[in-house]
């Protein structure tokens, strides 16, 4: 069998042997892409190990190592962990004593207000988008655009009645406060998602399971749910992302105890007269990478099956 | 006892009506096919009886107790559905188990009866496997192990062979069959393969447009259609049906002129009853012999389309008045395009249609 071999080809941009395998020049081009999107938090993770000075420094200095002298002195900084030792304790005034930040409070704080808001949300949500999905009420459609209609303001605009709200209740800077508020945030979005999973059920394993015996009650948990899990792996991330990054709310409905990282954040930067301390606020940004991005990462099976949900029929 | 009973049962949808005033009981051992075509109401029907949808009006009784108003765990039956319906977050051996579960019987108990009905049909090497992972033919015994593996009033089928390849689906039939005589239950089949209701159910209920047209055996549907329509459903290839003149009746021998040619055939003495009038014959394609040459009982036709179906050769022929007729000839007797036919109708398979469209026959 004669095989011409193209110059797109021999760039290894398509495989000879099969047209539904990416080439290595494919590969390569797609890393570049990713590498432009990844490069600011690729930056960001850099400069957490970086001093402050190391971190101003231009040009930038991208190399912890010099690999054997192959890169130029100027790009090369010498990591240290100094940024994230001072994220948890470090003296405030120069020389003085070292302080604990309240930091590891922040980060249980942060955990704690999303993880049990999204889970919460997740429960009450999932309830509702199985009823919106198997009992319909008489004009359905509207009630699901209702829910909807609550996320379609600015956050800025409704936080001002909010807070009145939450200060009448005396719920500001608690924490129950912030996880309902996070939950009935999080709710639109979940009801919707899970609704969409629901429908894609085939309803006759349902009744299969009716005539087999089950009540209403064991279709769901143990019918139903089962199928489902994959959507609520890829909703509780979602939502989790979305609250685990909110700001505003936080802010304003947070008290001392109950400041979640973002906050305090914003707050631990402002470093006096030395400017923005970059390499403790970049030690601080990629200590809060790594719960989601573990969660995710756990999850990322059932995140694909549950993006790409209902795009294969049976 | 193991019995189903359909009094003039009626679905409604808003103001389409789904089904209207279907009667049928099925005895206990018995398989009764419900037949027609995609739409005609069938499944509906049977998810009544499985109480699946709540009849409009009528009743349902599942062995002798009036079953309307119970949810369908409380009315002990056993479905098999069109596309198997297996819980895809368990295995097979779990899946055919469910229906076991609310006997409250112990594990041991319950994997032995899962083993047991896993033998008879052939799952015993996948039970461990996922739905997911078996193969289309697998999936459908496994449906039907999960409806037989408890011992309810009764089974029902929703067109349980549609899914399934033609070879898989002819040994199907014969292993359902099997499985189902042995177990001497009240059993419905939904079906629109008539091949599939002819040889697995005992009778056939042939549905249109909401309405059971007729009941009966195999043998009576095919033999004596009650109304144009069965007689047009049931049979491949399809019966000729040819409006004719009914000119008289006379000793049991009516003249009619059929297809552009005078025709004398004997005739079912209750077509006496008969005004001379305009009338419907229907005559199946194998009820047809070709004469040599003209006869008192012959239509004359010229073959147009020969489609050789190997045993046989399916003819279609133009009449006189440029009508197809469907004539059915042994493989042996050749016929060629734009030969001239001399077809003589057999009495005995050659049915009358009034006006109304209803068999006449004593």
């Amino acid at each position: 069998m004669a095989t011409s071999t193209t110059i797109w080809e021999k760039l290894g941009f398509r495989k000879a042997s099969g047209v539904t395998e990416a080439g290595w020049g494919q590969t390569l081009l797609a890393g570049l892409v990713s590498l432009i999107y990844f490069l600011p938090v690729l930056l960001i993770i850099i400069t957490s190990f970086k001093v402050q000075n190391e971190a101003m420094s231009v040009p930038p200095k991208f190399f912890p190592t010099s690999f054997f002298g192959l890169i130029p002195d100027v790009y090369v900084f010498s990591p240290t962990l100094e940024n994230f030792t001072s994220v948890f304790s470090r003296a405030f005034v120069t020389g003085g004593a070292v302080e604990s930040t309240g930091f590891d409070r922040f980060f249980f704080n942060s955990m704690f207000i999303a993880g049990s808001s999204v889970l919460l949300a997740l429960v009450i949500g999932t309830l509702a988008a199985y009823g919106f999905s198997r009992y319909p009420l008489k004009g359905n459609d509207t009630y699901l655009f209702i829910i909807l209609t609550t996320r379609m303001l600015p956050a800025i605009v409704v936080i001002i009645p909010i807070i009145l709200m939450f200060r009448i209740a005396g719920l500001s800077g608690s924490y129950p406060g912030i996880i309902l508020l996070y939950t009935a945030f999080n709710l639109p979005f979940t009801i919707w998602m899970m609704k969409s999973f629901f429908d894609e059920l085939s309803l006759d394993v349902e009744d299969a399971a009716r005539i087999d015996g089950s009540s209403e009650l064991r279709v769901f948990f143990k019918i139903c749910l089962p199928q489902v899990v994959a959507g609520l792996a890829a909703t509780f991330v979602f939502g989790l992302i979305l609250t685990w990054n909110e700001f505003l709310f936080a802010l304003l409905l947070t008290g001392i105890d109950t400041r979640t990282v973002p906050v305090a954040m914003n707050q631990a930067v402002a470093g006096g007269g030395i400017g923005v301390l970059w390499g403790l606020l970049a030690a601080i940004e990629t200590l809060f990478l790594i719960p989601v991005f573990l969660v995710t990462f756990f999850l990322q099976n059932h995140l694909l099956r549950g993006v790409t949900f209902g795009t294969v029929k049976r | 006892m193991s019995t189903i009973e359909v009094k003039k049962i009626t679905k409604k949808y808003g103001e389409f009506l789904a089904v209207k005033d279907a009667s049928l009981s099925v005895k206990a051992g018995e398989v009764v096919c419900l037949l027609g075509p995609s739409g005609c109401g069938k499944t509906t029907t049977l998810r009544m009886i499985a109480g699946l949808e709540r009849a409009t009006e009528g009743d349902v009784i599942i062995a002798g107790k009036r079953m309307n108003d119970l949810p369908p765990e409380k009315r002990d039956i056993a479905m098999v559905f069109q596309f198997y319906a297996l819980y895809p977050a368990l295995n097979v051996g779990q899946n055919i188990a469910m229906p076991l579960h609310f006997e409250k019987l112990s594990k041991d108990e319950s994997d032995k009866r899962v083993n047991k009905v896993a033998k008879i049909l052939h799952l015993t090497e996948v039970l461990d496997r996922m739905p997911g992972q078996v193969s289309e033919g697998e999936k459908q015994r496994i449906a039907v192990a999960r409806a037989i593996v408890r011992d309810p009033n009764c089974f029902l089928f929703d067109e349980p062979l549609s899914r399934l390849d033609v070879e898989l689906r002819h040994s199907m039939r014969g292993q359902i069959k099997e499985v189902l005589s042995n177990l001497s239950k009240a059993t419905v089949i939904v079906t629109h393969d008539q091949l599939e209701a002819l040889t697995m159910a005992d009778r056939i209920a042939i549905m249109r447009d909401g309405m059971i047209e007729q009941v009966g055996t195999p043998h009576e549907v095919f033999a004596k259609p009650a109304n144009v329509f069965v007689a047009s459903f049931i049979g491949t290839p399809q019966m000729n049906l040819m409006e004719a003149d009914l000119k008289s009746f006379n000793k049991g021998m009516a003249s009619v002129s059929l297809a552009g040619s005078a025709v004398e055939m004997a005739a079912d003495p209750a077509v006496s009853t008969l005004k001379p009038s305009k009338v419907m014959i229907g005559i199946r394609p194998r009820a047809f012999t070709a004469e040599s040459s003209a006869g008192k009982s012959t239509i004359r036709a010229q073959a147009e389309l020969i489609e050789p179906m190997g045993a046989e050769t399916l003819v279609h022929a133009r009449t006189k008045l440029g009508g197809d007729i469907r004539v059915v000839v042994p493989r042996t007797q050749r016929v060629k395009i734009g030969e001239v036919l001399h077809l003589k109708p057999d009495p005995k398979q050659t049915h009358f249609f009034g006006e109304n469209g209803r068999a006449v026959r004593a």
